[in-house]
């Protein structure tokens, strides 16, 4: 008796596992009249505010675009998922967008995850547009374009700017080693700064684990006698960095990239410390062109607070994907894989103008062409550095 | 067949049951590329839980970096795919990758072990911690590329490789290993998970598993009656880490990207892991499968609740908890299905034996 119910109860068993998993199933096909765009971000978690402020974006382009007719007269329809800044994770926020019918995707936000889930896109052939996704590897294959400058000319454009407008004549670097995007820029501004006008005296790392206290790299960069110091990393690091530097009473000329956008917003920190910051940056939340200020209200209604420039990426990106639709003709009723065939064509004719650029056009390889932007704080406000 | 016979037997029923119904619904089309994409993932989580359950469950040791070893599996054994991808075929290349990243991990559990295993309780748990830690910031700062001239490493950055133009960087610092080849599929992780659950329940009921488990049970009285004590030990905890090397194998041959970063191989990777573990059930290998699979799979079918989910993933986990561990429901579950008890034939839990 003992038996035969362990064995009626493993059937049951058995059969409630399948008729859970069996109601997965794929069946979402149709809506044949509106495109489907998924995005892909880390919602919760440390990096929650990236992910949010590109679904936002998204979401704002995509409103709009709504409202004004659609892309060839068809809506769109726009899903998000989270990928908790975890590769893993993202491919699988993929494969459910998958399922839910996504025939374009913007993301992912971060650059590993934006990596994994290329992979998958190319299997499926399946058109991916990363707003935000600087590392070299993110546009590897050909179904992949993304908004942002990559890593590595990042690095490049600040090397060359320094250069070009003599800001100084030595250069310390402090950066963030277990971050791909900090070492990214950094690797690359050390090569680009062979045979320039200044010269790398400091090059000093931190790791996520220890980035309360800066001392010990700002004193070498001192010691070495910088006048400049290269920050390639995220705003909420470089804010305790001038702070520091500010009490050991060593002003140089701080010189940032897109990452150092959001810096004026750090709680409690004295913005006036932030004089004189210059940053490389696509995006300033304060231009006073049309398009800049009508987002930032815009955003600030609907999310209540200011937008960064991963939200004008994602933002810009949607836009991108309209432009490259209208040229390319397709309808929603196409395959993913035609439209991304299609789309993949367009993008490299297409010339876009958005909030990150009043000019950008495409190579196959994926890379946008556009010019950095250098602003500088002043008043604590972002000015045009030229 | 001896009941301990026909427990483990069933438990490889339930592995391969669960294998052909998926593998059914997935030739029939009926199951969703999510779900296709979490089989995976699903096999080399319950495969570390297995190889933790040994350490915690069966040898008694709390160790909570074992995501160190699955590091160390992953990043030697991806190593060795990119370095050889278009030397090797892809069957060899593959097979040997798996030896590769077990070997380096049970090295290093054998390494690791020796000053580690000295230590008892709170000691030993903060140790392995660290040593976990340890591993991951090491591995973040190696830098290896090929080129003409051969294999250049440096731990300072990519800049210091001096490497020719012709140069691949396999391990660039932070950056990890990205492109190593998808050779991880449903059927090799379910293999794998087979295989170890084989080397770890033949382990429990043989000569030296008893010995092991007596070094849990009482220390003293082990080594009194003559048990190798240190000897034991090592064996279970390199045992152990080379399972947890053959995870990051799976895991690294999954996923293009790989990085040493916390949230794959970091302190709260490692907790999560335990987590599987105490929930399965400490020294219950069965239950640590089911509890990984399921523990796995929750957040990812919750996605429709949006932010809400990891909310509701922590009262299930505290649910499951209560039902599988309370006294009190445990009386109760007994009162109500009687002898038709789901959880503990799921779990191969024996009556009065939490």
């Amino acid at each position: 008796m003992k038996k035969t119910g362990k064995i009626f109860s493993v059937v049951m068993a058995s059969a409630l596992a399948v008729s859970m998993l069996a109601g997965c199933g794929a069946s979402q096909q149709g809506g044949s009249d509106t495109f489907k765009i998924g995005a892909i971000g880390p919602l919760t978690g440390g990096a929650a505010a990236y992910g949010n402020a590109v679904v936002n974006g998204a979401q704002i382009a995509v409103d709009e675009i709504n409202e004004a007719g659609g892309i060839n007269g068809y809506k769109i329809e726009y899903k998000t998922e989270d990928d908790e800044l975890n590769a893993e994770k993202s491919v699988n926020a993929y494969n459910t967008l998958k399922d839910w019918g996504m025939q374009l995707l913007v993301g992912s936000t971060t650059s590993a995850c934006s990596i994994a889930v290329s992979e998958n896109t190319k299997n499926d052939n399946m058109f991916q547009l990363t707003p935000s996704g600087s590392a070299e590897e993110c546009v590897k294959y050909d179904n992949v374009f993304r908004v942002c400058f990559s890593d590595p000319n990042q690095g490049i454009a600040s090397a060359q700017y320094i250069n070009d407008h003599n800001l100084a004549t030595k250069v310390g670097i402090i950066y963030d080693n277990s971050d791909v995007y900090s070492s990214g820029i950094y690797q690359k501004f050390v090569e680009e700064s062979e045979g320039k006008n200044y010269e790398v005296v400091s090059a000093e790392a931190y790791t996520q684990d220890n980035n309360t206290d800066f001392s010990v790299q700002l004193q070498k960069a001192k010691d070495a006698g910088a006048d400049l110091v290269f920050l390639p990393i995220y705003y909420s690091d470089a804010s305790l960095i001038l702070t520091q530097a500010n009490t050991m009473g060593y002003a140089p000329t701080f010189f940032g990239v897109d990452g150092m956008d959001g810096i004026l917003t750090v709680e409690n920190f004295d913005t006036s410390l932030a004089e004189g910051l210059m940053l490389l940056t696509p995006f300033a939340a304060d231009a006073t062109d049309e398009l800049t200020v009508n987002f930032v209200k815009k955003y600030n209604e609907k999310y209540g607070e200011t937008p960064n420039q991963f939200a004008a990426d994602a933002y810009d990106a949607v836009y991108i994907i309209k432009a490259a639709i209208e040229k390319a003709g397709v309808t929603p009723a196409s395959s993913v894989s035609e439209i991304c065939d299609a789309v993949k064509g367009a993008m490299v004719q297409i010339e876009a103008s958005g909030l990150t650029s009043s000019k950008m056009t495409w190579s196959a390889s994926g890379e946008p062409n556009k010019e950095p932007k250098a602003v500088v704080i002043q008043n604590g406000v972002y000015v045009s550095a030229e | 067949m001896s009941k301990t016979q026909k427990s483990n037997f069933i438990t490889y029923g339930i592995v391969i049951a669960a294998y052909i119904i998926l593998e059914v619904l997935m030739l029939t089309g009926n199951l969703s590329s999510h779900l296709k994409g979490l089989l995976v993932p699903m096999t080399y989580y319950a495969v570390i839980a297995v190889a933790l359950n040994l350490c915690v469950g069966i040898l008694g040791e709390l160790s909570i970096g074992h995501c160190g070893f699955m590091c160390l599996g992953a990043f030697s054994s991806a190593f060795f795919s990119r370095a050889t991808e278009q030397i090797i075929p892809t069957v060899p290349r593959f097979l040997m990758a798996f030896i590769i990243g077990i070997a380096v991990a049970a090295l290093f559990g054998f390494l690791i072990g020796i000053p580690v295993l000295r230590l008892k309780g709170d000691y030993l748990a903060i140790v392995t911690l660290a040593f976990g830690e340890i591993i991951k910031n090491v591995i973040n700062s190696f830098y290896i590329g090929i080129d003409s001239k051969g294999l250049h490493f440096t731990m300072k950055s990519a800049m210091d490789l001096n490497m020719e133009k012709d140069g691949d960087i396999i391990i660039n610092g932070a950056m990890g290993i990205t492109g190593t080849p998808h050779n991880a599929n449903f059927t090799i992780g379910i293999v794998v998970l087979l295989i170890s659950l084989f080397i770890v329940q033949n382990l429990v009921n043989s000569r030296d598993g008893r010995a092991i488990m007596a070094i849990r049970d009482n220390y003293i009285a082990a080594e009194a009656t003559g048990i190798n004590v240190t000897g034991y030990k090592m064996m279970a905890f390199t045992i152990s880490a080379a399972i947890a090397g053959a995870a990051g194998v799976l895991f690294s041959h999954n996923i293009t990207t790989l990085t040493a970063s916390s949230q794959y191989f970091g302190y709260n990777a490692s907790i999560m892991i335990l987590v599987y573990v105490v929930l399965g059930g400490i020294g219950n290998i069965r239950g640590s499968v089911i509890a990984a699979c399921i523990l796995y799979m929750l957040p990812e079918m919750l996605r429709g609740l949006n932010t809400y989910r990891m909310l509701i993933y922590s009262i299930v986990l505290i649910i499951m908890m209560i039902v599988n561990w309370s006294p009190k429901v445990i009386a109760w579950r007994k009162k109500t299905f009687g002898g038709l008890n789901l959880i503990s034939i799921l779990t191969g839990k024996k009556k009065g034996v939490a």
